[in-house]
């Protein structure tokens, strides 16, 4: 498989120039092939693998010098080797000092004008403005909405729109941007299929987000990068990317499937267990994402929002009776850029 | 109906002080059914008895007691502390040989020969021990035994808070020990996450083990630091200025006072994690406004200082090193120092780097990154200046310079991926993959752990009178530089091909040859450590032909060489003056004549027991708190508190050794140099 394939080049003069300078680094570790990190499929992916190549260039430029001077000093000034050099005197230099300094300070600089760009342009939150290198986001396109939920030790993915959810098993359609709502409900998680796009935490009683897109079809996989304890190792989705058609078809597939995610079926399925194979739900409860969020989903439990409401409520001197689960119009999900249930005030 | 939400598990009020006398303690805690187990605890009884048989054949109980148990001489504590190092190696490595034997089998159909219970018991068990019972006793014993003699001092600030400081590091690796054979370990890496760590998840004894052990441990290490910066600031020889202490001490220094603004970070965080698990609060749960996430800030707020904490004085260690064996002072003296404080500094201010995935925004994971990447200028200095003392010096590859050129060309790349790591987009990727893992190890052995063996290379000789054995040291670097290598690099590549850390089995078998030669490197990483092990016996078998007469093996240049091998009690006769930088060496160009006469007392520490019954009763204390034995936990608490009251009215803390006590030892000394040269 080449390391490079033309819908992947990179925009960027600075990714251009890692291209041309660094083509033999991704060759060696390309020559295994798989390295799906350093050949993915999402346009996410693609720029956070550059930014990569990019920084190990950077270093580079001070690393392999500083390597090849210890391997020749080592060499040449052992002893015996090279009687006329030593010189037990030579313990400063102020321009030797200065360029020690500065070498470093120059290549750290620039990576930090890197780092600040690169991390607001590929903030998770930040929703994209491109489909891909050499295609633009059509102004009309809207994002696909999908709901994650890490559970004890499986992935649930609900599609508001088309009303379905399943477990392990994430359809997406290529070339459209996929906007993730991502939390968990006993354990941190994170929410994480390299060929896509760098991983975000899934946490219980939070809400963070992920806007990523996938650009070829095929099946790979994802997975939780953070140990959760027994069923850890095996909690895996398949990732498939399938074109419009195939999604479509996929969709009506899965609401066939007859089974219905109600609160009941929900709250067996979030009880531990491993290994768990593709499940396919026809129907969802509505709200149930935001009710995850908000832990209370078991019916009698107060929800979060509501809870702070309260606190807000009582430290202003007002009282008002916690509402009940699942009615409550604070709780619906506007979406927004932070990871709290709970908006400010 | 608030608590339906709630599922606070069991706590310590269902375990009443009558109604089960050995608490939850039972035949069932014993690890009966693990053949693994059962095996290891013989082969330890069995070492055990054997060391118990010879000490009474030989009639040494007593010796044992009074010179080393009791002893507040800073360099037998020294000892001491490396030797726990030494030994907790043999078990953290023990676990990493199972992980690496288990990853290279387990795939497809194949879950390898460890259940996940046991597994993930082990990974958790290898980075603890090997941060908290290998890396700081070693760095701490290192520095005990090293600096007080640098700075040309009798013994440390707090010679009975040193004792006890060894003897509560050793009280939390005893109590790790025992969840070998009783009970269980943590299963729940190495900082124990919240909310996995939480009763709720983890309701067994093995995350209580890890609590009480790291909380023993971790006050042993802040009395240590204390000591340490005491000593340091207040006991150098005359003349001693800042700006002429030996690079070593600076790292101490620094090392030290970083210890002592983190230590109580980790105590606190395990502490609200303690009354979570017995009290029933919800510091860290996902219930009542707890937060996991503010634990994961607090134990990192302890954690990245952590590791320059043991970094620096590795660093400190190559310097004194480059400098003797390339016959130069080293060079850019003053902007190692103060790369050294910058980095300092800089190391409480990076933590977010650990979680950039959580969510925090753009600007803060910016922050943190850039924040991150700027402790690489101070660093890369430190690189450059060491090749600059190698360049126009005269390098005699003895073996502690063997060890600075194989740190310095394997560290720099742990370096440039920590580096990587610091963007976080490129985190996005790499955080919690065996990219990750490898990097930290590439730090860690190439940067720490090269550095301690090249220190107790360099100065072994110092501690016992001989060097230890040339062929076996040699063994040892190859095995630990060349294994390095061979175990790591298929690890940094199976990162990239987006395998997580942590893992018990993989479907992929395409991924086992990557595993098989990481196992083949931690193979010959053995070979390493035993090689190591053996030069020390080598050395001991031959240390008549090894033996160090002049104090000065290497022709080294600080103040620690300026006295015998092994220096006597007191260190120093006459206590040195201090004109310049590399004090020894300054003495030595300047033709300093050793006094031979004219000796007077030396006020001296006495050795003291007490150190010794604390730690034990924190060791009770802990075991009680572990298995919910409460009548055990308040014995052992009451007598914490009455022995350490009970210690301040013990007035016979100090004795004079004689002048002509001194002036036997001393003419002795003047006896064997004239042999030697």
């Amino acid at each position: 498989m080449p390391p490079y394939r033309s819908a992947m080049t990179p925009r960027t003069p600075l990714a251009h120039w890692a291209r041309s300078a660094l083509v033999a680094v991704p060759l060696i570790l390309l020559s295994g092939c798989k390295m799906v990190v350093m050949d993915p499929t999402g346009d996410i992916a693609i720029q956070e693998r550059n930014l990569i190549l990019v920084a190990t260039g950077m270093m580079l430029l001070v690393i392999l010098p500083v390597m090849a001077l210890t391997v020749i000093f080592a060499l040449r000034y052992r002893k015996g080797r090279n009687p006329k050099a030593y010189d037990p005197h030579f313990t400063h230099s102020t321009r030797i000092e200065l360029v020690v300094w500065t070498i470093p300070l120059l290549i750290i600089a620039c990576l930090g004008v890197i780092t600040w760009t690169s991390t607001h342009l590929l903030d998770p939150f930040r929703p994209l403005d491109r489909i891909s290198a050499t295609k633009p986001l059509p102004k009309d396109m809207k994002p696909l909405d999908i709901q994650v939920v890490a559970m004890d030790w499986k992935w649930l993915f609900i599609y508001p729109e088309q009303g379905i959810a399943t477990v392990n098993e994430l359809e997406l359609p290529v070339d459209v941007p996929v906007r993730f709502s991502i939390t968990a409900t006993s354990q941190m998680n994170t929410f994480y299929a390299p060929t896509m796009a760098g991983m975000i935490y899934a946490m219980p009683g939070m809400k963070s987000m992920l806007h990523a897109v996938l650009n070829e079809p095929g099946e790979t996989w994802g997975y939780s990068g953070n140990y959760t304890g027994a069923g850890y190792s095996d909690m895996r989705f398949i990732l498939h990317g399938v074109d419009q058609a195939g999604f479509d078809a996929w969709v009506s597939k899965v609401r066939s499937s007859g089974e219905s995610l109600s609160t009941e079926r929900y709250l067996t399925l979030d009880e531990p267990s491993e290994k768990v194979p593709v499940m396919h739900f026809a129907t969802v409860e509505a709200d149930i994402f935001n009710r995850a969020v908000n832990r209370c989903v078991k019916p009698g439990t107060p929800c979060i929002a509501d809870v702070m409401a309260l606190d807000r409520a009582a430290d202003q001197g007002r009282y008002q009776a916690p509402r009940a689960a699942a009615s409550d119009a604070s709780m619906h999900d506007d979406m927004s850029h932070d990871a709290m249930p709970d908006g400010s005030p | 109906m608030w608590a339906a939400g709630l599922n606070p598990g069991p706590t310590m009020l269902d375990q009443g002080f009558l109604k089960a006398p050995l608490g939850r303690l039972s035949l069932d805690s014993l690890p009966l059914h693990e053949p693994i187990l059962i095996g290891t605890f013989i082969g330890v009884a069995v070492l055990g008895l054997v060391v118990v048989a010879a000490l009474t054949w030989l009639g040494r109980w007593g010796w044992l007691w009074r010179e080393w148990l009791t002893s507040v001489d800073h360099k037998k504590i020294g000892i001491m502390y490396v030797i726990l190092g030494i030994i907790m190696l043999l078990r953290g490595f023990s676990d990493a040989l199972m992980m690496r034997a288990q990853q290279a089998v387990a795939f497809g159909a194949n879950q390898g020969y460890l259940p996940a219970s046991h597994y993930d018991q082990i990974f958790t068990a290898h980075g603890t021990i090997m941060i908290f019972f290998v890396a700081i006793p070693l760095v701490v014993g290192i520095i005990n035994f090293v600096m007080p003699l640098q700075i040309g001092a009798r013994d440390v600030a707090f010679p009975y808070l040193n004792n006890l400081s060894f003897w509560l590091t050793a009280s939390g690796a005893v109590l790790t020990m025992i969840s070998l054979f009783v009970g269980e370990f943590a299963r729940t890496g190495w900082l124990s996450y919240a909310p996995l760590a939480e009763l709720q998840y983890s309701p067994d004894s093995g995350v209580d083990y890890y609590l009480w052990s790291l909380e023993i441990a971790g006050v042993g290490t802040t009395l240590s630091a204390i000591n340490m910066v005491a000593t340091i600031i207040k006991m150098r020889a005359p003349g001693m200025t800042l700006m002429k202490m030996p690079v070593f001490t600076w790292t101490a220094l620094c090392s030290n006072i970083l210890a002592i603004a983190i230590f109580p970070a980790l105590t606190a965080a395990f502490f609200l994690l303690i009354l979570d698990r017995y009290a029933g609060t919800q510091f860290f749960t996902n219930e009542l406004g707890g937060s996991p996430m503010m634990y994961w800030n607090m134990v990192w707020i302890w954690g990245h200082p952590e590791v320059y904490v043991l970094i620096l004085p590795a660093f400190g260690i190559y310097s004194e090193i480059t400098s003797t064996f390339t016959g130069k002072r080293l060079f850019g003296y003053s902007s190692m120092v103060y790369a050294t404080v910058v980095i300092t500094l800089l190391s409480y201010l990076v933590w977010l780097h650990h979680f950039f995935t959580m969510g925090s925004g753009a600007s803060v994971n910016s922050f943190f990154g850039i924040a991150t990447m700027i402790i690489a200028i101070p660093t890369g200095a430190k690189v450059f200046n060491w090749l600059f003392t190698m360049y126009r010096g005269e390098i005699r590859f003895e073996l502690p310079m063997m060890w600075v050129v194989a740190f310095m060309l394997t560290f720099v790349v742990g370096g440039m991926t920590g580096v990587l790591l610091a963007v976080p987009p490129a985190d996005f990727v790499l955080h919690n993959s065996l990219f990750l893992v490898a990097h930290f190890h590439n730090t860690i052995i190439g940067g720490v752990v090269f550095g301690l063996f090249a220190g107790m290379t360099y100065w072994f000789p110092k501690a016992f009178g001989f060097r230890m054995d040339e062929f076996w040291g040699k063994v040892a670097f190859w095995g630990w530089v060349v294994g390095y290598w061979v175990a790591w690099t298929p690890i940094y590549i199976v990162g990239l091909m987006g395998v997580p850390r942590r893992v018990h089995h993989l479907d992929d078998a395409s991924l086992r040859p990557y595993f098989v030669v990481a196992a083949i490197g931690a193979v010959i990483i053995l070979i390493g450590i035993l090689g190591f092990v053996m030069s020390i016996v080598m050395g001991i078998v031959k240390r008549k032909a090894l033996a160090d007469v002049t104090g000065d093996p290497w022709n080294a240049r600080t103040l620690e060489w300026s006295t015998s091998s092994p220096p006597p009690a007191y260190n120093f006769a006459f206590q040195p003056v201090v004109h310049d930088l590399d004090a020894w060496h300054d003495m030595k160009e300047n033709g300093y004549v050793r006094p031979t006469t004219g000796f007077n007392p030396v006020h001296m520490p006495r050795n003291t027991g007490v150190g010794i019954y604390v730690a034990a009763l924190s060791l009770t204390l802990g075991f009680g708190m572990v298995w919910y034995i409460w009548w055990l936990a308040a014995i052992s608490f009451v007598g914490i508190v009455l022995v350490s009251i009970l210690h301040t009215f013990n007035y016979r803390r100090d004795y004079f050794i004689p002048g002509h006590e001194i002036a036997v030892t001393e003419d002795a000394r003047t006896r064997s140099l004239a042999t030697g040269a």
